[in-house]
């Protein structure tokens, strides 16, 4: 087991994701078509009904397009995230996931390759999307886009992460739908991707408080500032902390003696 | 003891709760030997196959593969095995060589090496030709070729099938059956192979007949004939689980 060993699994691995995303023309168009509708449609629509304020990392007022353009982001790799769980507990159903887990290396180095796979994959979606929206007249500095580049990996983990947790607690396919009902739709609603958190909290200081706390917050604002070529501290710390603690509790739910697979029931 | 022994089980038990799957088993495979593991439906083989794969945590008892103890030295140990299992695990829409190519990866070997195996391999199993065809195009026959290929090209010591003939043709079916009982004889492959067929045992086949997580009989054919008094194989496994 060396260093070589691990770097052959790793690319391995990523190298599968990105080929069949990159093969599967459907999934690439669906996963962009998804952010494109909201920006197009529905931050048109929106425009006129919404007033922002000049608040960091803007400097000037901003069209709600402008606004909502990091959140789109943050919502591809939310959605590219539980898409890697829905994989992942379908390729645990038909077997596929079986090839991996009893290849001889560490658990936590499959899992954590699995997950930069994803994260690879989302961040191709994200810059694809950006360059869509480039052309939609809705543009970051120049240096932004280099700059968004290690957020988008940072909050891609944490996501990831989240989904490989998710994953975990699973077993069947069919019990999915409640992770889109209680997963993914109260952390993209209840976040700064649509609104800025002082819009929230002039309706329902309970709502302020929620998303304030939601991770996912915390990654649309570490994307919005490094989109405009700033760093946001506290989301970088707290998307880190997240990341660690969604990394660890999907490691453990994948152990074999600590892991949820056995206490749910096994094949028979 | 256990060094000369490719597979060892010591007084192996597991439970789903307060449902117990396998009680006290132990057995041993030595190199070259074929072992048959017989049972009807729950009877706690897919349980044995999680527990010596390592995706379920031995809690009582002990495995050894190749001597390493495959909760203590689970790498070591995982490196030693090939696994078919009973459900198609290739990706399918990924081609015969990239399949392969994906599992030498996750064993660590090298281009060449990779390529090198990945050809004699399916030259052996006759699909080299169809080495760039898409999983997808293949039949189910051709699909466990590929399978029981990649469960080979690292090397093993111990090759684990799960009901691997299930859902294929007659001829496919014995195609493989001797394919693999080929390996068996040349290279001293030690294999174990979950079964309820009976007409896929050889007559140098040692069996084990396991049934409600016990193990009723083991031994080679001719054992558990004589311990059943019957004269036909088929006959002593339903005496042995009828028995029960």
């Amino acid at each position: 087991m060396n260093i070589l060993h691990y770097w052959r699994a790793l690319w391995g691995i990523v190298w599968r994701e990105l080929f069949r995303f990159v093969t599967q023309r459907e999934r690439f168009i669906s996963a962009l078509v998804r952010p494109l509708v909201w920006l197009f449609v529905f931050a048109a629509g929106f425009r006129s009904a919404l007033g922002l304020a000049i608040s960091p990392p803007y400097e000037t007022y901003i069209l709600y397009e402008v606004y909502i353009t990091p959140g789109l982001c943050g919502m591809i790799q939310l959605f590219n995230g539980m898409q890697s769980s829905l994989s992942m507990v379908y390729d645990r159903e038909m077997g596929s996931m079986r090839v991996l887990m009893v290849c001889p290396l560490p658990r936590w180095f499959l899992l954590l390759s699995k997950l930069l796979a994803g994260v690879g994959v989302s961040v191709l979606q994200v810059y694809v999307f950006l360059a869509v929206a480039w052309f939609y007249d809705i543009k970051a500095p120049w240096l932004g886009y280099a700059y968004v580049l290690p957020a988008l990996l940072l909050s891609g983990l944490m996501l990831g992460a989240l989904g490989l947790l998710l994953s975990s607690f699973i077993k069947q396919l069919e019990n999915f739908a409640g992770v889109m009902n209680f997963v993914i739709f109260p952390m993209f609603f209840m976040s700064t991707a649509l609104y800025p958190l002082w819009k929230l909290q002039e309706s329902s200081v309970f709502l302020h408080n929620l998303a304030q706390y939601n991770p996912f917050s915390q990654a649309v604002e570490l994307i919005r500032f490094a989109l405009y070529g700033q760093l946001n501290q506290h989301a970088l710390y707290y998307t880190l902390v997240a990341f660690i603690v969604f990394m660890v509790s999907a490691i453990i739910g994948y152990t074999p003696s600590k892991g949820m697979m056995v206490k749910k029931g096994g094949p028979g | 003891m256990s060094a000369t022994n490719t597979l060892l089980i010591e007084a192996l038990s597991f439970a789903y709760g307060d449902k117990k799957a396998l009680n006290n088993v132990s057995f041993a495979i030595r190199p070259g030997e074929c072992m048959v593991l017989l049972g009807p439906n729950g009877a706690g083989k897919s349980t044995l196959f999680s527990l010596i794969t390592r995706l379920y945590d031995t809690r009582q008892g002990r495995i050894e593969l190749c001597g390493f103890d495959i909760k203590k030295h689970t790498r070591h140990a995982l490196a030693k095995l090939g696994v078919v299992f009973q459900q198609t695990t290739l990706d399918m829409d990924l081609t015969v060589l990239q399949n392969l190519r994906y599992h030498t990866a996750l064993h660590g070997l090298g281009r060449s090496v990779a390529n090198q195996r990945i050809q004699q391999e399916l030259e052996r199993l006759n699909m080299y030709e169809r080495r760039h065809e898409k999983v997808r195009q293949l039949n189910g026959g051709h699909r466990r070729r590929v399978e029981i290929a990649r469960s080979l090209l690292h090397k093993p010591a111990l090759l684990l099938l799960d009901e691997p003939t299930v859902g294929l043709d007659v001829p496919s079916r014995h195609a493989l059956v001797e394919y693999v009982h080929q390996l068996v004889c040349e290279e001293q492959l030690s294999v174990l192979w979950a079964s309820h067929l009976i007409d896929e045992i050889y007559p140098e086949d040692h069996v084990i007949v396991l049934h409600k997580g016990q193990i009723r009989a083991k031994g080679s054919v001719a054992d558990v004939l004589a311990l059943t008094q019957t004269s036909q194989i088929k006959d002593a496994f339903t005496k042995l689980t009828e028995a029960a």
